[in-house]
């Protein structure tokens, strides 16, 4: 369990949580991008494992997937990648569920563990169709992050949480991932209820930009986790210098809230 | 718009089958689906399960068929064509329903499940525009706000459609990610539908998607087989040999398959070969796909071996899809209904062939039905055979696309 008790042990000491999201095998430095940001304050760091049909997310990461994809990225190699790295915290993977299915549950959670990842994120892997790949991931001792919805009802949102490994995801707005102007009404609600039932870590992400928002919506949960801010950048040319900056500057603001 | 002198001819047969718990077809279906849209999903089904059973939304269901859509459809017997090929051919005419396509029967059940929800909003991905000027017909009749997602290729070779959408008040959306295709139009209405899942319902166009979707437009297409099987047995006494449809996501091949699952027809479902099948360039998901999770549902999908899922190719924007619906999986499975496949070319006879022998124009997805058994009939479908072949919708939309490709040369 070293993601969850790494981010209860931190939350332990005061500290908000973040989690930037990195897509993986978006140009050669993405694995320098990973650890640059591990050592510009990250608590653990989310590495999106590209798909052709990313139905959770907005423009911002489908392009980086794309080109991710175009420049060759497969699940495996990242996964590889990912076995190399060492960044000193947890690293969780995010991906849709077909390429876990055509690796294989057990296949895929076994590489994942072996390669020292901590957890997992699908997306669109819901609790109810959750049993084949949670009992692989459990059994390789993969920590399956759930998400919460604004619109998911209390007695599920309960089942949830209560079902998550390493915390629980709360989505902070209704709709797809890419930056925003403002926090959505939705983001300090959900915090709200997640933290109602849970003691599990309760993170906040979708929509959070900038480190305002971050501190905001951090306030309502135990932390919060960005990516197409942070992917706008890398796209935009941005290198691990880049991607650290914009993580100290994140860091910074949480930290002095 | 209710005909009560028509409704009386529209056949809402018995609710058909529900799928097992969780949506699943022997193993397909199910709903893999981000964690906001299960309330919606939810509702959706509980909705559909109480209105389905409902004599007051059945019989507007069935007035609105009747009076709107012009239900029942006629069977056609094809004389020219039977003697050319020597099968007996007989159509079923959803190309004579108002908008041109099968699309309407489902669209319409959704728009009053719509209503019945308390929903003001449409979306609908659309390949050919058929399913998408069909969305946009209903939300006029409804008065819903519409917005449609067509893949930038198709809203380039399905332009009519394009035009009659925007009349019909619907914004219409180009989609230019991934192949620009049915596929990405889907993606799209999901990311609005995770978005706008509150006031919005998203009318799914195929059997496709995830749990209700598949059940719940297999229900509202099955008056294309029952009024089918109904016509077949008023003319010939009984059922055809052989049932023939095409296969995109699969609505209107299922709609008029379920009337006969339990008889002893033979039934086909013809998907899109494209270039050949292999070329790799095609929508034939049964034949070549794996199985594998896309659109909310567990199916067969084309895919790379590292999950990627592959662009499909059709000449008719409606097959071009890469994935196929769950029930059909689970009847390929099972071996129930073969799946077999037309080439681009075959469909182009097809749309030659029938038009010139009895002067109905095919839509391109429904030639690929027509294409195969012209290139089938004394071969895997035996000389004398009764064949019944669902004309899922009219080729107007296809004309400029055809004319350009063939130029003059039209005569078969
Ligand atoms: C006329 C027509 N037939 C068939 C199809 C394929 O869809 P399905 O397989 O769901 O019937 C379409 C889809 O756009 C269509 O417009």
């Amino acid at each position: 369990m070293r993601l969850e008790a790494h981010l209860r042990a931190r939350r332990a000491e005061g500290r908000r949580l973040l989690v930037p999201y990195v897509t993986g095998g978006l140009g050669a430095a993405w694995c320098d991008v990973v650890r640059a940001v591990a050592d510009a304050g990250a608590d653990a760091v989310e590495v999106g494992i590209p798909f052709s049909d990313p139905v959770m997310d907005g423009r911002t990461i489908q392009e980086a997937s794309q080109r991710a994809l175009e420049l060759g990225a497969t699940p495996l190699g990242i996964v590889d990648a990912l076995a190399r790295l060492d960044p000193g915290i947890p690293l969780v993977v995010m991906t849709y569920y077909n390429p876990v299915l055509r690796a294989g549950h057990v296949r895929f959670a076994s590489r994942l563990a072996q390669a020292g990842v901590d957890g997992a994120i699908v997306p669109d892997l819901p609790l109810d169709e959750l049993d084949g790949w949670a009992d692989a991931a459990d059994a390789a001792g993969l920590e399956t992050v759930l998400l919460a919805a604004p619109t998911t009802p209390e007695d599920r949102l309960r089942a949830i949480c209560e079902r998550a490994r390493g915390f629980v995801y709360g989505v902070a707005l209704l709709g797809v991932t890419g930056e925003r102007d403002r926090l959505a009404a939705e983001a300090t609600e959900m915090g709200r209820r997640c933290k109602a039932v849970t003691d599990r870590p309760v993170l906040l992400g979708v929509g959070i930009s900038t480190p305002a928002q971050a501190v905001e919506a951090a306030g309502a949960a135990d932390g919060v986790i960005v990516g197409s801010a942070l992917v706008r950048r890398l796209l935009d040319g941005g290198g691990p210098d880049d991607a650290a900056s914009f993580v100290a500057e994140l860091r910074d603001a949480l930290d002095r809230a | 718009m209710d005909d009560p002198s028509r409704r009386a001819g529209v056949v809402l047969g018995p609710p058909g089958p529900e799928p097992a718990p969780r949506g699943r077809f022997a193993g397909f279906g199910g709903r893999f689906v981000p964690e906001t849209l299960v309330a919606a999903l939810d509702e959706l089904e509980r909705e559909f399960r109480a209105a389905w059973v409902d004599d007051a939304f059945r019989a507007e269901l069935a007035g609105l068929l009747a009076g709107y859509a012009g239900r029942p459809t006629p069977l056609t017997e094809c004389r020219r064509l039977s003697d050319r090929l020597g099968v007996r051919v007989l159509l079923k005419r959803e190309d004579l329903t108002h908008t041109g396509s099968h699309k309407i029967n489902n669209v319409l059940g959704q728009a009053l499940l719509t209503r019945r929800m308390g929903k003001r909003r449409l979306i609908a991905e659309t390949g050919a525009g058929q399913h998408g000027v069909a969305t946009a017909t209903a939300a006029a009749l409804f008065g819903f706000e519409c917005t449609v997602f067509m893949g930038a290729v198709d809203v380039e070779r399905q332009a009519l459609n394009v035009f009659r959408m925007r009349l019909l008040g619907a914004r219409v959306v180009a989609v230019e990610g991934g192949s620009a295709t049915l596929k990405d139009a889907i993606n799209e209405a999901m990311r609005d539908w995770v978005a706008t899942v509150t006031d919005t319902h998203y009318c799914i166009g195929s059997v496709v998607g995830p749990h209700p979707y598949p059940w719940m437009v297999r229900e509202l297409q099955r008056v294309v087989g029952d009024e089918a099987r109904g016509q077949c047995a008023a003319l010939l006494g009984g059922d055809p040999d052989v049932v023939v449809a095409c296969v995109g996501g699969g609505s209107n091949a299922i709609g008029t398959f379920s009337a006969f699952l339990e008889t002893p027809t033979r039934l086909v479902g013809v998907e899109a070969a494209g270039l050949g099948l292999e070329t790799g360039r095609h929508g034939a998901s049964v034949a070549r796909g794996v199985p594998g999770v896309l659109h909310g549902a567990r199916s067969l999908y084309l895919q790379d071996e590292h999950g990627q899922i592959r662009e499909a190719h059709s000449i008719s924007a409606g097959l071009d899809y890469p994935g196929v619906g769950p029930e059909h999986a689970a009847l390929a499975a099972a071996g129930r209904v073969e799946y077999v496949a037309a080439t681009d070319e075959d469909a182009l006879a097809g749309f030659r062939l029938l038009s010139a022998t009895e002067g109905i124009v095919p839509a391109l997805e429904a030639a690929h039905a027509i294409g195969w058994l012209a290139r089938e009939a004394g071969g895997a479908v035996p000389a004398g055979a009764t064949v019944l072949v669902t004309l899922s919708g009219r080729g107007d939309k296809d004309a400029a696309q055809v004319a350009e490709r063939v130029g003059d040369g039209v005569a078969p």
